[in-house]
């Protein structure tokens, strides 16, 4: 009665495509338990199996020693299995207690007992320190705090096993501190946690034992007391890993992108962007720091053409280009690797190799007299899939069954290959595996080397001071600070980034 | 991977044979002999020649609507007004087909040309709407239908007749009319417009899936907001899908106009070709093969329950609910699959 959860030889096949080959993972009570591995290496298929989502095509499960079949997600609930996706399932409109009790309402002469559930579910926020309120809409809380209505919705149905697939990739540093502290409270409250994530540095300080899997296997099973980010790292991919990516000076060129006094509103009517001046020259990396929500997300809409400026100028190689139709921003020079890689990123129905053309699928090779020309698709698709390591069965399958991080990769590759002057990368490596990370940021600071000019907003502030020759800092919609990364610190960039002025900052 | 094969043709096969259980369960509820009765439809439909004559002048009309509505869905829209396209494409190609004195080889395309402008012209209000707008395509598609029907009353009323309810047949020359067919199928009223209905899918075919335009249009069907992204214009292509779809409905009304009456007349209510037209894109997974083989049922099912009445004595009433349960559980063949999947658990 050791282990809470054990999954002994799990194998999953798709097609002819074997992502879990034979995996072992045992979970013991009350520790959080963490699952590590490249992209595509198999996790989330591997949870979709413990939460009944796939069923496996080989092995057994035991839930606190007993063997079962988990055949529906609702068996899993009933064996205390709770799931906190990656994507949320929560319906915007709706209340946080509504979302909560959806599908196991407590009802009181057939009618929803709410003010009994709203009780239930603040008791619930309470005891596990989630300070989350249960009246509020779903459409008005951050998305933080919609994390935290996901983990109150598999409490409430009585979870003691809690899976949690990336839960950090979406969240800010802040957040993520506070996250943590959530789910050390959950195992000193008995429950057993499951933690996906690619930061080994999350590994190192909350779970207490990690299990890797590489390519389908598993690869160990170790302590994290007795293990370090370096042996992690090789034994996920396989090889070493450079954690900051080695790079010679910039040496900038003549101006790229040139921006002033840009003053652009959000959906509400506000001024996210709010008379903002910035210039990134050709053969120089400019990152933007920021706490989410001062603009970033504004700033790269309106250069890329995807939401209207209201005043001030965009310069790209001289020329304006403010408020041009977007195809036109493209064609004058601008890669964007978009934020919220559903969303515009990719679409998900259509084919991969579909997918690796979207700007460019009207132009010769890829269209001749007004038809496609699938082999110059897919030949094109190919050389991208094996140039920027996508893990996918072939060119033809949707983009929807990719992996997460594969999904990255594809748009990555599409937009470092139509090599922009200008290359716009909103958190590029977010969900990315360590050595997809490293892949990545060689491949910006390459773009960098052949003279080309990258804008990078992250909020990893690691990510921000590793690759950037310049760092501004962006706080309510301007850019208040200009710093140069080899001599600030991240305590100086985090008074920045909350709006404290340089010279309180300690810094003259 | 073979079985799957097998499956997606079994599917169909037992879904409509499900249809017939519970259809014979009805008829024997109520005192008919189902034998006889499911006689009479496969004979109506198939059963000589004049009827396969007839069941293909029927399909001919399904597959044009059907392409309509699954065009719009492929690029991501709801096309209700295939009805109302459907009647202006009529009365454009009857308009044309008797005011005009022409070689056929113009008359005939003319005809065919001003249906689908007429259609596309119905098509393209809604979707100017959509797209500037933002207002539901079903709202506005539905308000359409009625404008056209009324609308096209009354000029058939005042100006393709002297305040009659039927205007002069067409033109030989503009006539899809076929004395080769006439005379293969006892007199039947098939014409040479399945030639241009199963043409219209392999056009339907090739512009969504071979052709660049189509990428775009299928893409803004997809995602939106990725289309954007990567520089479509989303809005010329929601008027564009519209656009398209709406001429398919016109020329459906082509269709009726220049090939099975020959004419149009004063309408009380729909044709109903329109609405079935969902039907059969749905149950043809709006694909361009699917939609063909879906309206060939539709057709089949529409011409041979016209002999149920006469040779088996079942109520028309009875009739309709009976063809209404085949195409409930062909279109519930999804059910069928999860069935079938459980089946296959279980015996593992
Ligand atoms: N439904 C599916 N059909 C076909 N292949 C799939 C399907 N789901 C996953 N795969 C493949 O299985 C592999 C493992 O995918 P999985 O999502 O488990 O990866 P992961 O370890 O969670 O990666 P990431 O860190 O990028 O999220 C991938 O190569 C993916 O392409
Ligand atoms: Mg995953």
């Amino acid at each position: 009665m050791e282990y809470v959860i054990e999954m002994l030889n799990i194998r999953k096949v798709f097609g002819t495509f074997v992502a879990n080959d034979n995996i072992t993972l045992q979970v013991k009570k009350g520790e959080i338990h963490a699952l590590l591995g490249e992209n595509g290496a198999g996790k989330s298929t591997l949870m979709n199996v413990l939460f009944g989502l796939y069923q496996p095509d080989g092995g057994e499960i035991r839930v606190k020693g007993n063997p079962v079949r988990i055949t529906d997600p609702n068996v899993a609930n009933d064996l205390g299995i709770g799931m906190v996706h990656q994507h949320f399932m929560l319906v915007d409109t709706f209340t946080v207690t509504e979302n909560i009790i959806l599908g196991s309402e407590p009802t009181r002469v057939g009618t929803i007992d709410m003010k009994r559930a709203e009780r239930e579910v603040r008791e619930l926020s309470e005891r596990y320190g989630l300070a989350v309120d249960p009246t509020a809409k779903i459409a008005d809380i951050s998305v933080g705090m919609q994390q935290r209505v996901e983990i109150l919705k598999t409490l409430y149905r009585g979870a003691d096993i809690l899976i949690f697939d990336e839960p950090t990739a979406v969240l800010t540093p802040q957040e993520i501190r506070e996250l943590m502290q959530i789910m050390r409270t959950l195992v000193r409250e008995g429950k057993s946690i499951i933690l996906i994530t690619h930061k080994l540095k999350e590994i190192m300080e909350v779970c207490d034992r990690v299990t890797v899997i590489r390519r389908g296997k598993g690869i160990a099973t170790l302590n994290v007391a007795e293990t370090n980010p370096n042996e992690l790292a090789a034994l996920m991919v396989g090889r070493e890993v450079q954690f900051t990516t080695a790079k010679k000076p910039a040496e900038p060129g003549k101006p790229v992108l040139e921006i002033k006094d840009l003053v652009v509103k959000d959906a509400r009517g506000i001024k996210a962007v709010n008379g903002l001046n910035l210039t990134v020259h050709a053969g120089e990396i400019v990152g933007i720091a920021g706490v989410d929500g001062n603009g970033q997300t504004e700033l790269i809409e309106a250069i890329t053409g995807l939401i209207k400026a209201e005043s001030g100028t965009i310069r790209l190689n001289g020329r304006d280009i403010t408020n041009l139709p977007p195809r036109k921003i493209i064609e004058a020079g601008v890669g964007h690797i978009p934020q919220d890689r559903h969303k515009h990123g990719l679409v998900l129905d259509f084919p991969i190799g579909e997918n690796m053309v979207l700007q460019t699928y009207y132009q010769p090779p890829y269209s001749k007299r007004g038809l496609l020309n699938f082999q110059a698709i897919y030949e094109k698709a190919r050389q991208l899939i094996r140039e920027f390591d996508v893990r996918t069965p072939d060119e033809y399958t949707k983009a929807r069954a990719l992996s997460g991080g594969n999904q990255q990769k594809a748009i990555i590759g599409r937009e470092v290959d139509r090599d922009p002057d200008l290359l716009i990368a909103a958190q590029p490596t977010r969900g990315l595996d360590v050595g997809a990370i490293e892949f990545i940021h060689k491949r910006l600071i390459e773009q960098r080397d052949r003279g080309k000019a990258v804008l990078l907003v992250s909020f990893e502030l690691d990510e921000v001071m590793n690759v950037s020759d310049r760092i501004a800092v962006i706080y309510e919609g301007n850019i208040v600070a200009i710093v140069d990364p080899k001599e600030t610190t991240e305590q100086e960039l985090g008074l920045l980034m909350a709006g404290s002025k340089r010279k309180e900052a300690g810094v003259s | 991977m073979k079985s799957n094969r097998l499956q997606q043709f079994l599917i169909p096969l037992l879904a409509v044979l499900l249809g017939m259980i519970a259809g014979s369960i009805v008829m024997l509820a109520s005192g008919y002999n189902p034998i006889a009765g499911f006689y009479a439809l496969v004979y109506g439909a198939f059963g000589d020649t004049y009827y396969i004559g007839e069941t293909i002048r029927q399909t001919t009309p399904y597959i044009l609507t059907g392409l309509a509505v699954a065009f719009a869905f492929r690029t991501g829209l709801f096309n209700i007004g295939v009805e109302g396209q459907l009647i202006v494409g009529w009365l454009a190609a009857v308009w044309v087909g008797v005011s005009f004195d022409l070689p056929k080889i113009i008359h005939l395309p003319l005809a065919l040309l001003a249906a689908a402008l007429a259609g596309a012209l119905w098509g393209l209000i809604p979707g100017v709407l959509k797209a500037y707008l933002k207002v539901h395509e079903v709202i506005i598609t539905i308000m359409m239908n009625y404008i056209a029907l009324h609308v096209t009353n009354a000029i058939i009323r005042s100006v393709l007749s002297d305040e009659g309810f039927k205007s002069k047949p067409v033109k030989e020359s503009a006539s899809l009319h076929s004395d080769f067919f006439d005379a293969i199928t006892h007199h039947s009223t098939m014409h040479y417009g399945i030639f241009i209905a199963v043409a219209a899918a392999f056009v339907m075919w090739f512009l969504l899936e071979r052709t660049t335009k189509g990428f775009e249009l299928r893409a803004v069907g997809f995602n939106q907001h990725a289309s954007q992204y990567a520089g479509m214009n989303v809005r010329a292509n929601i008027i564009l899908a519209m656009v398209i779809s709406g001429a398919f409905a016109g020329v459906a009304g082509a269709m009726e106009g220049l090939g099975t009456f020959g004419n149009i007349s004063t309408k009380a209510g729909f044709t109903g070709l329109g609405f079935d037209g969902i039907a059969v894109a749905l149950i043809g997974g709006n694909n361009a093969f699917g939609i063909l083989l879906s309206a060939l049922l539709f057709g089949a099912l529409k011409v041979g329950a016209l002999e149920m009445p006469s040779s088996a004595g079942v109520p028309t009433e009875l009739v309709d609910i009976i063809i209404a349960l085949i195409i409930f559980f062909v279109a519930s063949s999804y059910m069928i699959r999860w069935l079938l999947s459980r089946w296959q658990k279980g015996a593992e």
